[in-house]
């Protein structure tokens, strides 16, 4: 029963979703579906935090090595969590002015933003030891590369503007970003489509149980 | 060129090829900070793509309603904050009523962010805009797809109150606002999942809404088949979508100002792959030799 009841519930949730779309009376099922689904997403946040704390004070507990960085974690989250249920004025508490809102702007936000920026330093790395013209479609992908690097930013028409309008830098970045890049992303998204049709099938059939945790 | 040539040149390349990533930091940092000092004006280049954004939004008639989707964090502020609020200037200039929304939990905090840079504006002040009438921000539901799916049928079900805990038929603004059939235009703010895709296939296929969109610069190639379609208006795409749509509505901002910076950080990396080829080649023409 453990393993029949999910499968039976997964086919009839997938397979009433599919038919809704083309009966509209399905639309009831599906949204009780959706209502139970909003219920469920709700208490997924709160099982995460729970886990959270449960993984980092168990480093804490069994004074693991990385047990510094799980007191910093549970630290944080108290930090952000407690002005913002208790002393941030309820349901308004991202409003601007209240404390949870000062610490967004000035701990969370130039933190994460800073986390994101680190990106540009590896990147820079990164292209350098292994962007390399060592084939003709590594030269292909380089010089791609190359012209939107530069031709995306005001110093590729810069660079190239004593050449005549229509061929400087930055609109062989828009051809290249309009038809090649486009006819590619095209491709990615039909397979891509067809793929998740056959995954979600194969969930709905029951013969891809992954998501139950074995098989 | 004799031996001791050959090897003293085959060790500055291997030494080049080995330079410590700090130096590359190091350049780098430097490419970045250093033209943030400097006001230079340069010419940004409209897009067609960034254009349809703009558009979109310019020909809405005064009063139409906006439903506007913030679906980053702050990991993606440098890209998406400028465009956010390029996006509240454009509004409030054409007398738009924006209503706010976010699928990601620290999107509607980032409207507020834009919305009090915005409203330091003199000519915003005059205005004299009104909680409730003239924008609303309902804040955050968790339910990503199903969170826009449900609102094709009612906003009511998703957001029963808005961000303050008003309830939705209390505030001048939502009232006859039931779904998507009374919004003028859907417009994302999007640095990823659930964002502009989602909106597409959940609300502009099945609903038919009208959508244009800002994206990051990894993401916003991947919406260029949607543009191409019809199914999006249009879309900026990282700091140089920020720039053009800047640029377009006639108010240089943070955007236009950071693409020195950006142009002259991109230049750098190009420079190093150039130094990194050179290094390449020439060790490989050596080991044939």
């Amino acid at each position: 029963m453990r393993r029949e009841v999910p499968l039976v519930l997964t086919a009839i949730v997938g397979l009433t979703m599919i038919v809704s779309h083309f009966i509209p009376p399905f639309n009831i099922l599906k949204d009780l579906f959706e209502d139970w689904f909003f219920i469920i997403a709700a208490f997924a946040i709160y099982l995460g935090v729970l886990n959270l704390l449960r993984v980092n004070a168990d480093k804490l507990y069994k004074k693991k090595p990385d047990a510094p960085f799980g007191l910093v974690v549970i630290l944080g989250f108290l930090l952000i969590t407690i002005p913002g249920l208790f002393f941030s004025g309820g349901r308004s508490f991202s409003d601007p002015g209240t404390p949870f809102y000062y610490l967004y702007i000035h701990v969370y936000y130039p933190l994460s933003a800073t986390m994101f920026a680190l990106l540009a330093f590896f990147v820079a790395s990164a292209s350098y030891r292994a962007f390399r013209a060592r084939n003709v479609e590594a030269t292909m992908l380089l010089v791609a590369a190359f012209i939107l690097m530069l031709g995306r930013v005001p110093i590729g028409d810069w660079m190239t503007a004593w050449l005549p309008e229509g061929y400087r830098l930055g609109e062989w970045a828009d051809w290249i970003m309009d038809f090649p890049q486009t006819a590619g992303q095209k491709a990615i998204m039909i397979g891509i489509a067809l793929g998740v049709v056959s995954s979600a099938l194969r969930v709905i059939l029951g013969l891809e149980r992954a998501y139950m945790g074995g098989e | 060129m004799n031996q001791e040539n050959m090897q003293e040149e085959k060790s500055f390349w291997e030494k080049l090829l080995a330079i410590d990533r700090r130096i590359i930091f190091l350049f780098i940092i430097v490419a970045i900070a250093l033209p943030l000092f400097f006001k230079v004006s340069m010419r940004i280049p409209v897009t067609p793509v960034a254009e349809g954004t703009y558009q979109a939004i310019e020909n809405l008639p005064a009063g139409s309603k906006v439903l506007a989707s913030f679906d980053y964090d702050p990991g993606s502020m440098p890209e998406l904050q400028p465009m956010a609020e390029a996006f509240f200037r454009h509004a409030f200039r054409n007398d738009l009523k924006v209503v706010i929304m976010g699928l990601w939990p620290q999107g509607p905090l980032q409207a507020n962010i834009a919305l009090e840079e915005v409203f330091q504006d003199e000519d915003v002040k005059a205005k004299n805009l009104q909680y409730g009438v003239d924008y609303v921000n309902l804040g955050f539901t968790a339910g990503n797809e199903v969170v826009i799916d449900r609102m094709g049928h009612s906003f009511e079900e998703s957001y029963p109150r808005d961000g303050q805990g008003t309830p939705l038929s209390e505030i001048p603004l939502m009232r006859g606002v039931r779904n998507y059939d009374n919004v003028d235009l859907i417009f994302n703010l999007s640095a990823g999942y659930p964002g502009t895709q989602e909106w597409v296939q959940y609300a502009v296929d099945v609903f038919h809404v009208k959508l244009a969109a800002g994206n990051t610069a990894v993401q916003a190639p991947a919406m260029y088949p949607y543009v191409q379609t019809g199914q999006l208006s249009g879309v900026l795409g990282g700091m140089k979508g920020g720039a053009e749509y800047e640029t377009l509505l006639g108010i240089p901002g943070r955007a236009v100002r950071y693409m020195f910076s950006q142009a002259i950080a991109h230049a750098v990396i190009c420079l190093f792959i150039i130094i990194g080829n050179l290094a390449f080649f020439s060790m490989r023409k050596r080991r044939a030799s």
